[in-house]
């Protein structure tokens, strides 16, 4: 699939990763998983095309939030939770604009829960980079609403006794129309998702499962670690069946109404049997299935899960203006001023 | 059509008030009224008021809704204090307006609606049509409803519909009261149902009758009648308050080239601006409906860093959740325009009420240091071109500004003379060259230390802005000390030096006198009503109304100095008194509040300022 967005000038020069590389020092810890999603984003933004002066990157408040200022582009960095409303009121604005928001499970999950959901149900096109990493990061490691449930964190000495977002699942509850799920150690499948997510129309949201390596490290190792991953990441490609394991032997296929693991070459199963991804099927049904499924029992889905076309809000915005220009007698203000009833005193 | 027979008493103003059920039509028979006497020439100013539900149970005093219009041949300042004619169609109306009606004042009530039931659930225990407590009044009685629908009996239409129309019969009673071409009520119709020939035909059929049933009944000994009010040469129309704040926010957009954005969430009394907007798309506004107040005016700071006219309405609960985020738009110095239409507070308070008590919050209800613009209305007409000023002052000195008008001039209307866009004043916002060498993010110019508004998309522009303090000039991150207190004077320093771009203060009166009377908002039809008669008294008294309220005009401590006694009057209990006490320490500025909901009455100021003055 082809870029289909002509709203945005593209650059007539190939630009390359330095040319998104902003002069401020990086303060993300050594280590931490933000670093390789920042090496993600200043690789595919180049790849994307567009005039580097139409990428605005807009976040809220948190580690993850830190990112506009490490990457040359136009940038806000907001206030908490708020992020999706920026980029809302900047996309809408000026549509001719890319759009990215740098947010994390505390900025988008909890406070800013609500601005998050309506940006989604309106499929305002930008582009969101979810940071998961479970944890309240820069007040230093109280639990998030990703946190695992048991989890000790600062503020559940006890282990949380609340239970957790499955992102992808609350992506699809608000109508979501893009949602992929990458790890931070692979910088190929970030770049991947990214430029996919530059691709579709409307929101996408990538939730990165971003290690912490201060306040909850190792988080995610026991499906996105050296060791586990082969037995528990399933990487779905649009077309592709959706198998996994050492020698792709695991594949899932649907019975009945549910997802199930099988062993090709087990029980009569083959290759044929598998079921194969669909990512722009507009029914969500399957994705939906895909994005809640998680080890022990079945692997966790990375890739794009989601990519569905539907109108878009900034898309829309620009029709009834256009339609309203076409039709309305009032074509400037003082046209308004004098409209209805006026009357003359000499 | 003038009755010839009946004695014609000539005013200079008159109140009127139609008071029904919500579901009466009182708003509509109002705005008839109030159109055909500005088509007659009369200055006028119109209020609707109406309950905080939306059908409030038929029949009870919570459910009365009313409209009222103060019509005159001299200039109106208010929408009256007390009404000269009464229109009730049903008990609960007349229990709960009767304490508006001047002594002698006419009431016109429907006796159809005066049933045993309908009296008791407007908590009379017996009629008031038959027990005499309406005895100093100018009553009549006639029965409406049943005349209504006798005046349709050939129209074919039911009985319900025909029923519905019976406000339109009190105002054919109206007209004739008023000695007034009925002819100006047809107008109406036909201009605004042209689609819909039928209604058209049954509103005139009872107006006419209402008209010739008062001519008839010789219930009336005389017609009023309210001459043309002398009024400068021009266009005219009626406006509310709230239509004026969005054709002066659509008029500044227009006029500086930055096109309008504006992110709300619905909100009384201020929700009309935002229905407003939305309906001129074909000027290019962009209007968007946000999820909550604060990702409305987000929505906005996202909208303004790409250099679009950027906009939030809101009323005092939404203002407080919008405070955290005006800290955003000014750290980043962005143009911003937040209109607050005040309304009776705290939290839920009083919705449809009117109130000056947001003074204090849109000044200070920030955390950090934040000054801000801030401006006031002062009547419907007003908000127009206030609007314009918040927005052109904002985007000039690259600061957000706070519009304060309240729920009395958003809903309230008079008559507007009809600017031209090319006389309003030019707006020039600050936009950075594209790749400008020297451009910094906080570069500042030199005089207003205003910096530059670049704009996403231009070439050799990208930078960055947030929350966090920035270091002068370069807009680098930055923690340090020294760098965080100057910036701290920079942003007051700024807002400072915009009261060299705003006028000095006005004083109505004598420049040195015994007192100086001094409002601010949309209190200054009464305080200068009630100053114009102490002064036609021979009172030693000023008015100084206040619209600059941050920065206050340059001349203020100057204004109040020439004066022996000075007394702040607002509705609150006394916020903009302390803010001028702070700025001005004197020991004779005195107050006079009011927090009730309710507007100034003219006769409440006279008599205080008579008590000030006779204070030794």
């Amino acid at each position: 699939m082809d870029f289909v967005n002509t709203t945005i000038e593209r650059s007539t020069v190939q630009l390359s990763k330095a040319d998104f590389e902003s002069d401020q020092m990086v303060k993300w810890c050594a280590g931490c998983g933000a670093h390789a999603i920042l090496a993600a984003v200043e690789r595919v933004f180049p790849k994307i095309g567009y005039r580097k002066e139409n990428f605005c990157m807009i976040s809220g408040i948190g580690c993850s939030s830190r990112f506009p200022y490490y990457v040359n582009t136009y940038g806000i960095h907001g206030i908490h939770g708020r992020a999706a409303a920026i980029s809302t009121g900047v996309k809408i604005a000026n549509p001719k604009l890319s759009v990215w928001m740098a947010t994390g499970d505390g900025d988008s999950l909890a406070i800013g829960g609500n601005h998050f959901i309506h940006v989604i149900r309106r499929n305002v096109d930008i582009n969101i980079l979810l940071f998961n990493n479970q944890i309240y990061g820069l007040t230093k490691g109280q639990y998030s609403p990703t946190t695992p449930m048991g989890k000790v964190t600062k503020t559940s000495p006890q282990g949380t006794i609340e239970h957790p977002f499955n992102v992808g699942e609350l992506v699809m509850g608000a109508q979501g129309t893009f949602y992929a799920r990458v790890p931070d150690n692979n910088i190929g499948l970030m770049t991947e998702a990214m430029f996919e997510a530059a691709k579709h129309d409307g929101t996408s949201i990538i939730e990165i499962m971003q290690n912490c390596i201060i306040f909850a490290d190792k988080a995610h190792n026991d499906v996105i670690g050296k060791e586990h991953k082969d037995e528990n990441m399933l990487n779905v490609k649009n077309g592709q069946p959706m198998t996994w394991g050492k020698n792709n032997e695991k594949g899932l296929i649907l019975k009945d109404t549910l997802l199930e693991v099988v062993e090709i070459g087990k029980n009569g199963v083959t290759a044929d049997d598998i079921l194969v991804h669909d990512a722009y099927s507009q029914d969500p049904g399957v994705h939906l299935m895909l994005a809640k499924l998680a080890p022990p029992h079945f692997p966790m889905v990375f890739g794009v899960i989601r990519s569905a076309m539907f109108p878009t809000y900034d898309d829309m915005v620009e029709e009834q203006i256009k339609y309203a220009k076409e039709t309305s007698k009032i074509k400037n203000v003082d046209d308004l001023l004098n409209s209805g009833d006026t009357w003359e005193i000499k | 059509m003038p009755d010839t027979k009946r004695h014609i008493i000539e005013k200079e103003s008159v109140v009127v008030k139609f008071v029904g059920d919500s579901g009466d039509g009182m708003q509509l028979s109002g705005s008839v009224f109030s159109d055909s006497a500005a088509m007659a020439g009369n200055d006028l100013a119109t209020f609707p008021d109406f309950p905080a539900e939306i059908r409030a149970p038929q029949g009870t005093v919570a459910g009365v809704s009313g409209f009222q219009v103060h019509m005159g041949s001299e200039k109106i300042y208010t929408t009256g204090d007390l009404v000269d004619v009464l229109v009730c169609m049903n008990p609960a109306s007349l229990k709960s307006n009767i304490k508006w009606a001047k002594k002698g004042a006419t009431i016109l009530v429907d006796t159809d609606s005066f049933d045993n039931k309908a009296i008791e659930k407007a908590g009379y225990k017996l009629s008031p049509l038959s027990d005499n407590s309406l005895e100093s009044y100018n009553l009549i009685k006639a029965p409406i409803t049943a005349m209504t629908k006798e005046s349709l009996k050939d129209s074919g239409i039911d009985n319900k519909t025909a029923e519905r129309s019976k406000n339109m019969f009190a105002l054919g009673i109206l007209y004739f009261i008023f000695n007034r071409d009925t002819k100006l009520a047809f107008t109406y119709f036909e201009e605004r149902f042209k689609k819909n020939p039928k209604i058209v035909e049954i509103n005139k059929i009872v107006i006419q009758a209402g008209y010739n049933y008062a001519e008839t009944v010789e219930a009336l000994e005389s017609v009023i009648q309210v001459g043309p009010a002398k009024m400068a040469k021009g266009r005219y129309r009626n406006i509310t308050g709230n239509i004026a704040t969005a054709w002066g926010l659509l008029a500044a957009a227009e006029k500086s080239g930055r096109p309008l954005f504006l992110g709300s969430y619905p909100i009384t009394p201020a929700t009309e601006i935002l229905m407003e907007l939305s309906k001129h798309k074909s000027l290019g506004a962009k209007v968007f409906q946000a999820e909550d107040e604060i990702a409305g005016i987000c929505s906005a700071i996202g909208a303004s860093y790409t250099g679009s006219l950027a906009c939030t309405t809101t009323s005092g609960p939404g203002l407080s959740l919008k405070s955290e985020a005006i800290g955003l738009a000014l750290i980043t110095e962005l143009p911003l325009v937040i209109v607050d239409v005040q309304r009776g507070g705290p939290s839920t308070g009083l919705p449809t009420k009117s109130e000056q008590s947001d003074l204090m919050q849109a000044l200070f209800g920030r955390n950090g240091e934040g000054p801000i613009i801030i401006i006031s209305a002062s009547t419907p007409d007003d908000c127009f071109y206030k609007a314009y000023m918040a927005a052109k002052l904002s985007m000039e000195h690259m600061t957000p500004a706070i519009l304060l008008t309240d729920g009395y001039l958003g809903f309230g209307s008079a008559l507007f003379r009809i600017p031209k866009v090319k006389d309003l004043p030019a707006i020039k916002p600050p936009i950075a060259e594209a790749n400008d060498p020297d451009y910094k993010p906080y570069k500042r110019n030199a005089e207003t230390l205003v910096r530059q508004w670049a704009i996403p998309g231009t070439e050799g522009l990208r930078h960055r802005i947030g929350g966090l303090e920035k270091e002068n000039i370069t807009g680098v991150v930055s923690m340090d000390p020294q760098n965080h207190q100057l910036m701290v004077d920079l942003r007051a320093a700024k807002v400072e030096k915009i009261a060299d771009f705003i006028p000095e203060q006005e004083i109505d009166g004598e420049k040195k006198g015994d007192l100086l009377v001094v409002s601010w908002g949309g209190t200054f039809g009464a305080v200068h009503s009630a100053v114009k008669l102490a002064q036609d008294q021979g009172k030693s008294i000023s008015h100084a109304h206040f619209s600059y309220i941050s920065p206050l005009p340059k001349n203020t401590e100057k204004v109040l100095k020439g004066f022996k006694k000075i007394v702040v009057c607002e509705l609150n209990s006394g916020q903009f008194v302390n803010y001028l006490r702070m700025k001005f320490p004197m020991p004779n500025i005195t107050q006079f509040n009011k927090v009730q909901g309710l507007p100034f009455m003219i006769n409440e100021l006279t008599d205080k300022f008579n008590q000030i003055l006779e204070e030794k």
